[in-house]
């Protein structure tokens, strides 16, 4: 009696709840709503649903935790959803949970973090930056500027991800490059900046891997040992003021992974997916855009409304 | 009062069966349960409450709840340890060193893990025990100091990641690896999904596979410090020592003994809660168990165990975990936009706790 009261019950919950028959699309994403990088992966999320009518929902472990992560997806899996959107920063602590809405027949798409793993866990496909090809583009944009000399700071050194920019970025440049490895403290960036530049003079081009945390110290180190103008610098990411030295002319360009886009268009793909059967045949690369200083005001603009 | 009141030692006065059930420190905590499973009958996914996803909330819970014993245990005691978190990645640190590095089999590993995280525990107590300091300083300061080992450990032991993997190749075919992670019975529920008293997934795949262990684990943890709390007299000693531990030490309770067990024992949880957690992911990184301590406080605070020590229950502490990852997992499953998620979280465990606190007043007329 109690239990067909319970589900007589939950079945009338069911049906005020969710009345109309859109597609049902859960993200699964590590970063929170709160996190000004991610709030912009859930602006590209809402559009998404906005624009294809799709019963979206977003959700992410109030911190940084796979194994709550890895739970928000097992919950997601059990409510069958036609479509599943995941971030993996952890294949080996996320995957047991993918594999199981793999296996129940959900379609999966990755986005921003997981490239590597996507195919092998059964994702259909991923949306986001190949950091190699994101700092092989950045490469050859600095060379064309007339680089031949680079060092590329790496403020955060044993991270798989960061060490793939530096070698693309090598890769692209061309010239002679060098790793420059560093703690995450802008202060201490700074420093070692300006002991490379006045150790070695023909250093012409500095790729930072973080806007905050390197470019904006970079162009602090240039400015400080008087050679403003004559060193192109370059930043994976964006921060306000990276921009305003980009505007300004003293950094040529930031490198955009376009993070709405993973969000858009992973709920875009399925929602299509879940109507027509429709799916590309391959990954996606939401970036890299290089932002200078052409784009860069329109970034500012844009970045006010949550969409950069 | 009357002669005959005068005559019979309240002590040994019997007293109806109706008044002992609902003057247990637990009754809050199910009322709770009650009313969290009527609010999501009501807004969330039928889905919710069929086995896969009563299995879904309580995996989370069982987690949170193998804490929760070791806490609850302690706050009865008079104690606080607020480095429980930290000691989840703390050991998950050596046990996945213990494991990838010197590539020991479960056998020893998990020993190994107990060990250490026993010591920090032992330190914690000390400390407190030798200085009288409060324990909520002397803890708060392991919180960082753990987190920040972890952090450190993991660096030297991967040579420089953050995050430690292969954990399930080196794991693979040992004997011990089912009773720590994966899901029990497997067997059984296969059975019991040919014979369709399990859903399946459209393309036939069951639904539920089995328990999780830590469900299993988290049981067997809650009916242990019951009948420890209530059958045993080290289970007095606890509540003697968290009541006054000036009268506890004068009745001859051995008061330092019984804290230092009870710090070890709280450690010895946050390991094994470690231990399931890195075989079940297969990989452990500097912020694993981020803000359990809290969590943890929650729950036991929830099952009615009181801040100021030397009254509370396990089986509450049991509820409390269940009614947090209810809340937790639920709200996964209504439509409220994931912006609101915090509120909510944080709204229906403090009415959670107001209710509970409600009820427990009411029907035992304490202050």
């Amino acid at each position: 009696m109690k239990h067909f009261l319970k589900s007589t019950l939950a079945a009338a919950a069911f049906a005020v709840a969710t009345p109309v028959l859109a597609a049902d699309i859960i993200v699964v994403s590590h970063g929170q709503a709160n996190d000004p990088f991610w709030s912009v992966v859930k602006n590209g999320v809402d559009m998404a649903a906005e624009h294809t009518g799709a019963d979206v929902s977003y959700r992410a472990p109030e911190t940084f935790d796979m194994v709550a992560m890895s739970q928000l997806i097992d919950a997601a899996v059990n409510q069958e959803p036609d479509g599943i959107v995941v971030s993996i920063p952890d294949g080996d602590a996320l995957g047991p949970s993918i594999a199981k809405a793999v296996a129940a027949g959900i379609p999966v798409i990755s986005m921003n973090s997981g490239s590597d793993v996507s195919k092998g866990l059964g994702a259909l496909l991923h949306v986001g930056q190949d950091e190699y090809d994101a700092g092989k583009a950045a490469g050859e944009r600095l060379a064309a500027m007339g680089g031949t000399n680079a060092i590329c700071v790496n403020q955060e050194v044993g991270n798989v991800a960061l060490d793939q920019r530096c070698e693309g970025f090598a890769e692209g440049f061309g010239g002679t490059s060098t790793v420059l490895p560093s703690g995450n403290d802008p202060a201490e960036v700074e420093a070692k900046i300006k002991a490379a530049l006045s150790s070695d003079e023909s250093i012409d081009t500095i790729l930072g891997l973080g806007a905050s945390l390197v470019g904006e110290p970079a162009v602090a180190a240039v400015k400080a040992v008087g050679r403003a103008g004559e060193v192109h610098i370059a930043t994976f990411d964006m921060s306000p003021g990276f921009l305003e030295s980009v505007v300004a002319g003293d950094a040529a360009f930031a490198i955009d992974q376009q993070q709405f886009l993973q969000g858009y268009l992973s709920v875009s793909f399925l929602a299509l997916h879940a109507d027509y059967g429709l799916m590309p045949g391959g990954n996606v690369a939401s970036g890299p855009n290089l932002i200078t200083a052409d784009k860069a005001a329109q970034v500012v603009e844009l970045s006010a409304k949550g969409i950069r | 009062m009357t002669d005959q009141a005068a005559n019979t030692d309240e002590r040994i006065k019997s007293v109806p069966l109706m008044t002992r059930l609902i003057t247990r420190p637990e009754l809050g905590a199910i009322a709770g349960v009650i009313l969290v499973t009527i609010f999501f009958l009501f807004t969330a996914d039928s889905a919710m409450f069929t086995l896969a996803g009563v299995m879904n909330f309580m995996a989370p819970a069982a987690q949170l709840g193998i804490l929760a014993m070791g806490a609850s245990l302690l706050m009865i005691g008079g104690e606080f340890d607020l480095s429980l978190g930290s000691m989840v990645a703390f050991a998950g640190l050596i046990f996945g060193t213990a494991l990838t590095v010197f590539g020991l089999p479960l056998i020893l590993a998990i020993p190994v893990t107990m060990v250490f995280a026993g010591l920090m525990g032992c330190i914690n107590g000390q400390i407190v025990i030798r200085t009288g300091l409060p324990s909520f300083i002397v803890t708060l300061a392991f919180l960082f100091v753990l987190r920040g080992l972890s952090l450190v450990g993991l660096k030297w032991a991967t040579g420089g990641s953050t995050q430690m993997r292969g954990i399930r190749e080196a794991v693979e075919s040992d004997w011990l690896a089912p009773i720590f992670s994966g899901e029990a019975f497997p067997g059984l529920f296969a059975k019991f999904a040919d014979w369709g008293m399990i859903a399946t997934f459209k393309n036939g795949t069951p639904k539920v596979q089995g328990i999780p262990v830590e469900i299993l684990w988290f049981i067997a943890l809650t009916l242990v410090a019951t009948w420890v709390l209530l059958r045993t007299p080290f289970g007095n000693w606890i509540f003697a020592v968290g009541g006054d531990s000036n009268a506890a030490s004068n009745s001859g309770v051995p008061v330092r003994r019984v804290k230092m067990t009870l710090f070890v024992l709280t450690a010895c949880c946050a390991a094994l809660l470690a231990i399931i957690q890195v075989l079940d992911a297969g990989s452990t990184d500097a912020r694993r168990g981020f803000q359990k301590e809290f969590e943890a406080i929650i729950a036991a605070v929830i099952g009615g165990c009181l801040l100021t020590g030397g009254y509370g229950s396990a089986i509450g502490a049991f509820f409390g975990s269940i009614i947090f990852g209810m809340v937790l997992i639920g709200l996964t499953y209504t439509d409220i936009d994931q912006d609101w998620y915090l509120v909510f979280l944080g709204g229906m465990l403090l009415i959670a706790v107001l209710f509970n606190n409600m009820i427990r007043k009411r029907v035992t007329g304490e202050r």
